[in-house]
């Protein structure tokens, strides 16, 4: 049966429809793989002789004990965020004669060899490694070595225990940044006495086995959760959740566009894939507090234009990079219908200005960095309704990829082909470029006045623009009807 | 022998299923009609034991099927296309199916060389994955499966639904066959009455989660059915 069970997963993972489909993506996914491989490598065998130079009256592998705690709850959030027990692929197994026992428990010993439990393995076993050659015991280390890694696979079934819980989250968000304040303030320090029970089970490495018991139990709540929920209606039922169907009559004022726009912010709104794009707007929003607050960047004005269109731009550059894929499910229908395609994209066009809008004055309080910062920021917004939202409508006429709006953002690189990357070049880098050499060769006052100028003559021609970039989607119609049908 | 006692199925409120009693005698050719929500695929369901029951228990052939998981070696069944695995190509599908059902490659090629008529050349050799096929496909390959190994009780969810006329008269075909063989039971359900009168020996209608006509199919039974649903 096992397999069985093994073979139907290799045909799987290479046959999944999105395998060898984007090989861009692919090597990308791989890049951060071999990228975070290569950084756990690095702490496991350099951690120990780094930690040895910054505090050389410690014991380096106490001081790493001192943090697991941190690491481990750490580790169940991103976990807990992250990782979700594959059951939907079970739904076929269901009406086969083989026994529910069978498949729960492969379900279960396959989680135990993702991803997320690997990653760690990088460190713990280089770092034990180094520990024996440096003379620690070996018994200890090994001990210690057998504890992680049976820690590793108790963290792995502890998070399908409680991750559909909130307060669980909860918990763990407040041991996380308790423990960093007690111990910041020094009122008691919980992730050092957490690791003198690691400190322990060096010493006495027996007592390691001692994790093979927690293992055993939480495989076993694991099992016999997971056991009661094999039915359609239970863990494989597809979650259908009651909706509000929202009036967004306000929309109407935008006149012939409204239409759209009410059927664009529904489908931000009600949709994965968008929904998470949520999290980047955020992001992008505060992505001047990375570098603001640094001196380095203080007097580096041409960068105040990156960061200004950038943070005014993330919608801008999220949505309107998959202009028109958002809507590939139901191009055809669209396609059918008796509308203006200048309307369309009109009502993308209004949309994705208003972002801009919105997000400039957002990120007012950037003022307090300087009044510079805003100035720049408020051109940078020009420019982006001006030149950019054309430039990425028309980047979106050489759109093919379908997107399938029920999956998440992160990581998804569905629906992203050469353009999108091509496209950020014009984007982001070019209004920097122009501002760097102009605040280099005249002054900062003239910089500014061009990026804004630019937008603004954007602006002008805007139905010139749009006239244009209505042919070009017009003229690829039937090219993109025709990839959006492709699953991909 | 299909033995239903005292069934029901509750989300919340609202129930969606709610039979007394309901006996299914080895070899009978059964059909299920009714219209939209009337409990059919959650009867189908419950008798497959992919959902719990509220209250009451269906027994197959002596087994209660949400004890025991015995039923699965004499039960073959096709529900719906998300119950194929979407990345195998058919040939791949039947091989994995007729290996858990005891059969060699063998057996499976002459087990698929009766359905050559049923397939019209558009499922063997294609070089597709069942997830590339079109929904009509899917569900031959779907119901093919679900004969394989002699079971003995067969359960089939809107069969007919997404097949073309020529197919849908193929189908028939099979299942009439199959009926014949006294030893297995055939549990059908259907939006159309033309087809269930034609291969069904009796005819349940459910309304609303509740058996309101038991018929022993005759040559009324179309026109009665029909004035039934024409309200």
């Amino acid at each position: 049966m096992i397999s069985h069970f093994l073979k139907l997963e290799w045909k799987q993972f290479f046959r999944s429809s999105s395998f060898g489909k984007s090989i861009g993506a692919k090597i990308l996914i791989g890049f951060f793989a071999v990228y975070f491989i290569l950084i756990f490598l690095g702490l496991g065998f350099g951690g120990f002789f780094a930690l040895k130079e910054m505090y050389p009256e410690k014991d380096p592998l106490v001081l790493v004990n001192s943090f697991l705690l941190f690491a481990i709850t750490g580790d169940l959030m991103f976990r807990y965020l992250m990782q979700k027990l594959p059951v939907m692929n079970i739904k076929p197994m269901l009406l086969l004669p083989i026994k529910k026992k069978t498949i729960v428990n492969y379900v279960l010993v396959k989680s135990s060899f993702s991803f997320f439990n690997i990653m760690s393995l990088f460190f713990y076993i280089p770092f034990s490694v180094v520990l024996i050659k440096e003379g620690y015991d070996t018994n200890g280390v090994l001990g210690w070595l057998f504890l992680m890694i049976l820690l590793v696979q108790c963290i792995n079934f502890l998070n399908f225990l409680v991750n559909k819980n909130n307060i669980a989250f909860g918990v763990m968000i407040a041991i996380l940044l308790g423990g960093f304040l007690v111990q910041r303030y020094e009122i008691f320090n919980l992730a050092g006495y957490v690791g003198q029970g690691f400190d322990f089970i060096y010493q006495n490495p027996i007592y390691s086995l001692v994790s093979i018991i927690v293992l055993a139990v939480l495989y076993q709540l694991n099992y016999k959760q997971l056991r009661s929920q094999v039915y359609l209606d239970e863990a494989i039922a597809t979650k259908v959740k009651e909706v509000n169907s929202s009036d967004l009559s306000w929309l109407n004022r935008f006149g012939d566009v409204a239409p759209f726009m009410k059927n664009d912010l529904r489908l931000i709104t009600r949709n994965k894939r968008t929904k998470s794009s949520f999290f980047i707007l955020i992001i992008g929003l505060f992505y001047g507090l990375f570098f603001y607050p640094q001196p380095v960047y203080a007097d580096k004005e041409f960068f105040y234009a990156f960061i200004g269109v950038f943070s005014t731009g993330t919608f801008l550059i999220n949505f309107g990079q998959f202009i028109p894929a958002w809507d590939s499910g139901y191009y055809n229908m669209l396609m059918s219908q008796n509308f203006k395609y200048e309307r369309y994209l009109k009502s993308k066009f209004t949309l994705m200005s208003a972002s801009v809008v919105i997000l400039f004055v957002l990120g007012i309080p950037y003022v307090y960095f300087g009044w510079k910062i805003l100035v720049v920021h408020f051109a940078a917004a020009i420019y982006n309704i001006g030149v950019n939202t054309h430039v990425i409508m028309y980047g979106g006429a050489f759109n093919r990829k379908k997107i399938n709006l029920d999956e998440k953002a992160a990581f998804n690189y569905q629906g992203t082909g050469a353009v999108q990357w091509l496209i950020g070049i014009p984007l982001m880098i070019l209004p920097m470029g122009i501002f760097a050499l102009l605040n280099w060769l005249v002054n900062f006052e003239i910089a500014v006045i061009v990026l804004a100028g630019l937008g603004l003559i954007g602006l002008g021609f805007h139905k010139k623009l749009m006239m244009a970039i209505t042919k070009k989607y017009v003229a690829s119609k039937y090219k993109m009807i025709h990839s959006f049908k492709q699953e991909n | 022998m299909i033995h239903t006692t005292e069934i029901s199925k509750k989300y919340g409120k609202t129930e969606v299923l709610n039979i007394d009693a309901l006996e299914i005698p080895t070899g009978q050719s059964f059909g299920l009609v009714g219209n939209n929500g009337a409990g059919k695929t959650t009867y189908f369901n419950i008798l497959l034991d992919l959902i719990r029951p509220t209250s009451g228990a269906i027994t197959n052939h002596d087994i209660v099927v949400s004890k025991s998981e015995e039923w699965k070696n004499f039960t073959g069944s096709f529900i719906d296309e998300s119950f194929l695995i979407g990345y195998l190509t058919p040939e791949e599908y039947f091989d994995f199916i007729g290996d858990l059902r005891g059969m060699n490659k063998a057996d499976v090629t002459k087990f698929l060389g009766q359905f050559d008529e049923f397939f019209n050349e558009e499922i063997l050799g294609k070089k597709k994955y069942l997830r590339d096929l079109s929904k009509g496909n899917q569900k031959k390959v779907g119901i093919v499966a679900a004969m394989m190994g002699n079971p003995q009780v067969v359960i089939l969810d809107e069969p007919f639904a997404n097949l073309d006329p020529t197919t849908q008269i193929r189908l028939k075909k099979i299942i009439k066959d199959l009926a014949e063989n006294k030893e297995i039971t055939v549990l059908v359900s259907s939006h159309d009455l033309t087809h269930v009168t034609e291969v069904c020996e009796r005819i349940v209608v459910l309304d609303k989660g509740n058996v309101v006509k038991d018929i022993k199919t005759s040559s009324e039974t179309l026109k009665e059915l029909e004035s039934y649903f024409s309200v």
